[in-house]
């Protein structure tokens, strides 16, 4: 069945049956390749996006339950216009293998739109979610800091 | 032939007769350089396999597998430094495979010496050894070698193209090159005229290099400096193609279900009902699995579920009770390796106290983030790879042989690694993707293992026991006897790579025991091998990922039989016997304000391990809370001999410790009849943002000779946690993962 949707405000039309999860539609439908798969289930948080700011699962959402619009890692900055976060994680060197950076920095960047000084422990709570083999994890939750510092002076 | 290229062709093992043997000729021999792989285009100058200068810009070849540790960017800054060019302004790329690209200090590793102790002469004798992998096509990314392998040759390259670069604009302007400049890509010459790197390329072809020598590090502006990594902008917008991120025209979306009984066959498989669920293409008979072709890669997933399948038996004990008694049996043999008989180790001296203890750890899977995957496109007399992984020279020849065809028909692109650890030094991912696509000529067809599949189908870590007896006398070690059993990783993953013999003894086996700079009067280390067909392969730091823990927590014993203090004891048996790695001691005991003492609801343990070149040293703290016991905080020191970008140096430290942690903690692979029980992250967790300890990270450099920095700090993270909790506790660790025995937060 045909199903439109609206990513990085942008219509897509997608022809796949409605259980196919958002992550796999973004991945191997529409093209968007920055949402990663990392487990399926949930648990590691890879395939982090936004559907009208809130971070959810991609791979936890079906083709038919999506409502609103969606944002992928592409559509938050570009290599030429990064948004603050991305510049941020950019200062702090984070990313060791990258994969699970884009669903991290879609986590961070809407605990900062809801939070925007997080304390420590506020970021231990809204990131536990998303796992990182690397270990980037101190880098992380600096560039949380200053992506915050950064977005309050802009 | 030459005397080391005999015998390398014959096994892996590399003795010290071939050394004596092959040096004179060896090093003439091994020195000439291999064809030149990349060949240069019009208006191209090929000044070597590794810099690539045309109008449009320069183009330096990193031909080492970025997983993560930054060595593309660390690689293209060896040359960038004696080249002077930016490294903003440079494109660098992995190249493609080739025996030009070998890595001559993983060969030099397998030497049997204990590595801190090295002389400067045996130092170059590794190096040129390192000259007989170019004869295996041993292009690997890994052993924590890639800096070591580049250091020499990659300054040289830079130094030669800029040198010829210089005679080039000498020609043009009628000036002598000594009096010519180089900066940022572009010579100066002394009135103030400058030619672009990219205008001097063609003529630069033209004229045989000259002679050069490399700069003074004093003068170095990059090297030894923090650099932005290349891969970062990529990675922070998305925009960074890994394997899985592989996009063809025309491409379809395949996944595989493999025997789980590891190494069984198929005895049928009925995949009516699947080949009738919606946008699957095709279902593929593997032999020891299927694959199926979709429109999509969750539903070839749903599809490969519905395929019933009748698996034969695997060909190891079933269970893991089993499969560790098969790992005992192995003290029952002849030792294969005795790498370390110092003094007398079957007497206790008279008047000390004797200990003993035995360990064991669990297999572990590597679980890197992105799931293994490849992409492959056969066109009946061509195969194209794309896929991220740490031997793409190995890759190359086995998906030529799974093609039929000859190897010069195979290209193999590598992309960025979604994490390595080990794994993607395995050519299995690669070959069930040119398996799947010979199904569909014509047809792109990417093949992505589903986390389970990947879970369940790793190269294992090896399950390890170990056996330690020892004796304290006056305050001092006087006697250490390890006993290390394990199936040998080496030989399996060598005959993967090579389908060669790998013989005589395994120093991986024993790495991070026999090699401890540690001066005790009788100190013998020796190795078993368990005859064992559980696929195991190389795992971030390899058989000193279980050795530090059984070496560094028998210390730790030794020292409290003692009545000593934990790091003093240690800190005095190495002050003598190596210096660096005492001063990684000294380095976090100030770090931490050790003292020996810590208040109540709180642990401090302190762990050492020598590996790879570089001694780490790290001191773990852990605290007793409501919800369990949390690491609070972490202190590393490392000795790296020179640290060329130590902000990358600090990321692989912490993320070693935190890999080393997240296995200490939590990792566990177990067997029930014949299958592997972990199926996902919530089986198979690590630490997380909230469990993670706040660190700090010295970077030395007294060492000689300059260490790795992507293992070295994963083996020493386990026992300085175990050591800790039994510093909170009063319990001693014996066993990992340390969740089944102590209460950790999660």
């Amino acid at each position: 069945m045909t199903t439109t949707l609206t990513v990085n405000g942008k219509p897509h039309q997608v022809d796949l049956p409605d259980d196919v999860p958002l992550l796999w539609v973004l991945r191997d439908s529409i093209g968007l390749t920055g949402t990663k798969y990392g487990c399926g289930v949930a648990a590691c948080g890879a395939c982090t996006v936004h559907i009208d700011g809130q971070a959810v699962r991609s791979c936890q959402v079906t083709l038919s339950d999506v409502e609103g619009e969606i944002t992928t890692i592409e559509g938050l900055g570009t290599p030429d216009a990064m948004a603050a976060i991305q510049t941020a994680w950019a200062d702090h060197q984070v990313a060791q293998c990258g994969y699970c950076q884009s669903g991290q920095i879609m986590q961070a960047s809407a605990l900062l739109a809801e939070n925007p000084a997080p304390s420590d422990t506020e970021i231990d709570e809204a990131m536990r979610g998303n796992l990182c083999r690397c270990g980037t994890y101190p880098r992380i939750r600096a560039a949380i800091h200053s992506a915050a510092d950064l977005i309050r002076k802009a | 032939m030459s005397r080391i290229g005999t015998i390398a062709r014959r096994t892996f093992l590399i003795g010290s007769a071939a050394i004596v043997g092959g040096v004179a000729f060896g090093v003439y021999k091994y020195r000439q350089p291999a064809a030149n792989p990349l060949t240069a285009g019009k208006g191209e100058a090929a000044l070597n396999p590794f810099v690539f200068i045309d109008q449009q810009g320069v183009t330096l070849i990193a031909p080492r597998a970025e997983m993560g540790q930054g060595v593309r960017t660390t690689w293209a800054a060896l040359i960038a430094e004696e080249l002077d060019v930016e490294l903003g302004d440079v494109r660098v790329l992995h190249g493609p495979p080739a025996k030009a690209y070998y890595n001559s200090a993983l060969m030099g590793e397998a030497l049997p010496n204990k590595g801190y102790d090295i002389s400067d002469f045996q130092h170059s004798i590794a190096e040129i050894l390192g000259g007989a992998a170019k004869f295996m096509d041993m292009q690997v990314t890994g052993g924590s070698s890639s800096m070591r392998d580049g250091f020499e040759r990659m300054r040289m390259a830079g130094a030669t193209a800029r040198e010829t670069l210089k005679q080039a604009a000498a020609g043009r302007l009628g000036i002598e090159r000594s009096a010519l400049k180089t900066k940022a890509g572009q010579v100066v010459a002394p009135d103030g005229t400058t030619i672009a790197y990219t205008d001097l390329a063609e003529t630069a072809a033209q004229i045989d290099p000259p002679d050069v020598t490399l700069r003074d590090p004093a003068d170095w502006r990059i090297l030894g400096h923090n650099q932005p990594r290349v891969d970062m902008t990529g990675k922070v917008t998305g925009t960074a193609q890994f394997g899985i991120d592989t996009r063809l025209e025309g491409m379809k979306f395949a996944t595989l279900r493999i025997n789980p009984k590891l190494g069984g066959g198929m005895a049928s498989y009925d995949a009516s009902e699947a080949e009738k669920m919606p946008g699957v293409e095709q279902v593929i008979d593997l032999d020891n699995g299927i694959a199926v072709v979709a429109s999509n890669t969750w539903l070839a997933i749903q599809a490969a579920e519905a395929v019933k399948i009748i698996w034969h038996e695997a060909p190891y004990p079933p269970d893991t009770d089993g499969i560790f008694a098969r790992i005992g049996e192995a003290f029952e043999t002849k030792p294969n390796s005795t790498m370390r008989d110092d003094g007398d180790a079957d007497t206790i001296p008279e008047g000390a106290t004797p200990i003993e203890a035995a360990y064991q750890v669990p297999f572990l899977a590597h679980a890197t983030m992105e799931p293994m995957n490849a992409t492959a496109h056969f066109t009946g007399d061509a195969l194209q790879v794309w896929c991220g992984n740490q031997a793409p020279t190995f890759t190359q020849k086995a998906c030529a042989e799974a093609a039929g065809l000859d190897r010069d028909a195979v290209q193999v692109h590598t992309t960025y690694l979604g994490g390595g650890f080990g794994r993607r030094g395995e050519l299995d991912f690669s070959v069930y993707a040119t398996k799947v696509a010979m199904a569909m000529p014509g047809t792109p067809v990417q093949t992505t293992w589903s986390r389970e599949e990947d879970m369940r189908h790793d190269f294992y870590r090896p399950g390890a026991l170990a056996r330690f007896r020892g004796a304290v006398k006056d305050g001092k070690a006087v006697l250490m006897d390890g006993q290390i059993a394990a199936p040998s990783t080496a030989q399996q993953a060598m005959g993967r790579w090579l389908g060669l013999p790998a013989g005589g003894p395994d120093k991986a086996h024993v790495d991070g025991a026999f090699n401890q700079p540690y001066a005790i009067a009788n100190f013998r280390i020796r190795g078993y091998l368990a005859d064992l067909d559980v696929p195991i392969g190389f795992w971030r730091s390899v058989g000193a990922s279980y050795n530090g823990f059984f070496h560094d927590t028998f210390l730790d014993e030794m020292a409290h039989a003692a009545g000593r203090d934990p790091l003093d004891f240690r800190l005095e048996l190495m002050a003598e016997e190596h210096a660096p790695s005492a001063g990684t001691l000294e380095a976090v005991r100030e770090m931490s304000g050790w003292t020996g003492k810590t208040p109540d609801g709180v642990g401090r343990g302190v762990g050492f391990t020598y590996c790879f070149g570089t001694p780490v040293a790290q001191v773990i703290e852990v605290v007793e809370e409501a919800g369990g016991i949390r690491i609070n905080k972490a202190w590393i020191a490392c000795d790296m001999g020179l640290a060329l970008d130590p902000g990358t140096i600090e990321a692989q430290m912490i993320g070693g410790m935190i890999y080393g942690l997240s296995a200490a903690c939590f990792g566990e692979i177990t067997f029930a009849t014949g299958e592997v029980e972990q199926y996902n992250f919530p089986d198979y967790d690590a630490l997380r943002m909230h469990n993670t300890p706040i660190t700090q990270v010295r970077v030395l450099e007294t060492n000689r000779h300059m260490g790795g920095a992507g293992e070295p700090g994963t083996p020493p993270a386990m026992p300085a946690l175990g050591n800790a909790l039994f510093d909170l506790t009063g319990k001693r660790a014996r066993e990992l993962p340390l969740s089944k025995a102590f209460d950790l937060l999660v």
